[in-house]
């Protein structure tokens, strides 16, 4: 056949050499290879001790925002539930009273706030959708638990601390 | 015999076989250990310091472990198996002198259970025992699996020991003699036989790695073709025992070669070691010596494990018979050639 392009490479079976027959220097190559390792410091992570530093993007919990007053972000709009396509995220509204105008910002603020983890794929989309720069996905790993229910996030879990205490 | 002697003799029983069990107890821990640190990892390294109580933990966990034994097994062999390799695997280390004699006084301590003439002979035919402990087991779980994987070991076994031998009975033309305490005191000082038997060494080494059924050659237990191999119906401590077994073979052959060809308990310059610190300690320091020798041994045994992948079964039949026996006997061969010359006109 003619050859398409003038890279064409004629495969060559050669016989092999006495040494390569004899299989023990190729092996003693191996032994070099891995002795070499052995001096080598090891990549492991001690995990408990030792932490992974994560990326700039990295997304891990989520938490509720507070403003510079300390006062909740919220405005319990939806969006962030309307934009999660697992569906992990619940709230009920309620409007503010009189005199709560430090613990919220707008009239409107989320009563239930609720995250699903064991749902939640940690796309971001929640970050990008909220208008009011309210929630971030800044945390650390979702801890590991033993029971399925432990894995709704309340409020209590995602808001975060108050500005002085 | 007189009683004490008798009772030092069971004291060195009892010490060899413990010796045997922690070293190959510590083997797990340093393959594992081993492995990660050639794999760029740090390996066990949880229970205790360095990890150093994890063979407790793994023998632990081993006698904890559900015992299946299936119906259609054949229950008094499938138990019988793996006594039967542990038990062969312990038993070789009987002739093997693991030092000097102690002169403390009065009396004298050999350290070797015990000194039989054909001492070599009765370290091949204990080895050739274990093959039984492997063909029971697979023969008695009743799965095909396993009986192919016990097939293969006990056609491995075979064919390795032909070349084992072979390679040997150059050695013994060299020594003259069958004893182990003999071998091992003609080689006092530096005058080991490695340097006189080079090659015959290399193809022992090889069919020692086949005869412990050791990577490149664990074909018996190929995950890949055969589940598990011989040991694939066996759950708790009885797959710990022939697992166990294998590292008191590597310990039990380790310490044969290193006696047979590395010169055993000598080292150079013992005689002066031994006239300065006493008849007491310079045998203990050989002892040290020994085993020092065999923990290399053991060392290389895993350095090549996680080096080399596994031979083929053909292959690993064609290099049996086709390459070892052949090159054995080139080796007698030529050891017959060169002592006739040597004692016709050096002599």
């Amino acid at each position: 056949m003619e050859p398409l392009s003038n890279k064409r490479k004629v495969l060559e079976v050669k016989p092999l050499t006495l040494a390569e027959r004899a299989y023990l220097p190729a092996i003693l190559g191996g032994l070099k290879i891995t002795i070499k390792h052995f001096f080598k410091k090891p990549v492991t992570i001690k995990y408990p001790e030792e932490k992974r530093e994560f990326s700039e993007n990295f997304r891990g919990m989520h938490s509720l925002k507070r403003d510079e007053n300390g006062a909740e972000r919220c405005t319990a709009c939806g969006l962030c539930a309307l934009s999660c396509p697992a569906e992990a995220i619940t709230m009920t509204a309620a409007e503010r009273q009189k005199g709560e105008e430090n613990l919220y910002r707008e009239e409107k603020y989320a009563a239930v706030y609720e995250i699903n983890m064991l749902r939640c794929i940690f796309c971001g989309l929640c970050e990008e959708a909220c208008p009011k720069e309210a929630i971030y996905l800044d945390g650390d790993i979702v801890p590991s638990d033993m029971l399925r229910k432990d894995f709704i996030y309340g409020k209590d879990k995602l808001v975060e601390a108050p500005l002085n205490q | 015999m007189g009683v004490s002697e008798l009772i030092i003799k069971a004291i060195l029983v009892v010490v060899i076989f413990a010796i045997s069990l922690v070293v190959a107890m510590y083997s797990t821990y340093a393959e594992r250990k081993i492995a990660a640190f050639l794999q760029d990892r740090v390996g066990p390294n949880r229970a205790g310091p360095w990890g150093l109580l994890q063979p407790l933990a793994d023998g632990g966990k081993m006698f904890m472990k559900e015992e299946i034994i299936p119906t259609r097994a054949s229950g008094f062999l499938f138990i019988v198996g793996p006594a039967l390799a542990i038990m062969t695997a312990c038993i070789g280390s009987a002739v093997i002198p693991w030092g000097q004699k102690i002169v403390a006084g009065n009396t004298v301590i050999d350290l070797q259970v015990t000194d039989i003439n054909v001492g070599i002979l009765y370290i091949f035919g204990v080895v050739s025992l274990g093959v039984y402990g492997i063909m029971i087991g697979g023969w008695a779980s009743n799965n095909k699996y396993s009986l192919l994987g016990a097939i293969r070991a006990a056609s491995q076994n075979i064919s390795y020991e032909i070349s084992m031998g072979l390679s040997i009975i150059a050695l013994l033309m060299v020594t003259g003699t069958l004893s182990l305490k003999e071998i091992a005191e003609q080689q006092h000082g530096w005058h080991w036989n490695v340097i006189y038997q080079p090659f015959g060494f290399l193809l022992f080494l090889v069919c020692a790695f086949a005869e412990t059924n050791r990577s490149p050659f664990d074909l018996p237990e190929c995950e890949t073709e055969l589940v598990g191999g011989y040991h694939t119906e066996y759950s708790s401590m009885k797959l710990g025992f022939y697992l166990f077994a294998e590292y008191i073979n590597m310990f039990i052959s380790s310490a044969v070669m290193a006696t047979l060809y590395w010169g055993g308990y000598n080292y150079p310059g013992m005689d002066w070691v031994t006239a300065h610190v006493g008849p007491v300690i310079g045998p203990l320091i050989g002892t040290a010596v020994l085993f020092a020798k065999i923990f290399l041994f053991i060392f290389f045994f895993m350095w090549v494990r996680w080096t080399i992948p596994r031979f083929r079964y053909d292959q690993l039949m064609d290099l049996g018979w086709k390459a070892l026996i052949p090159l054995a006997i080139t080796n007698i061969v030529i050891t017959g050639a060169w002592i006739t010359i040597y004692d016709k006109f050096f002599k």
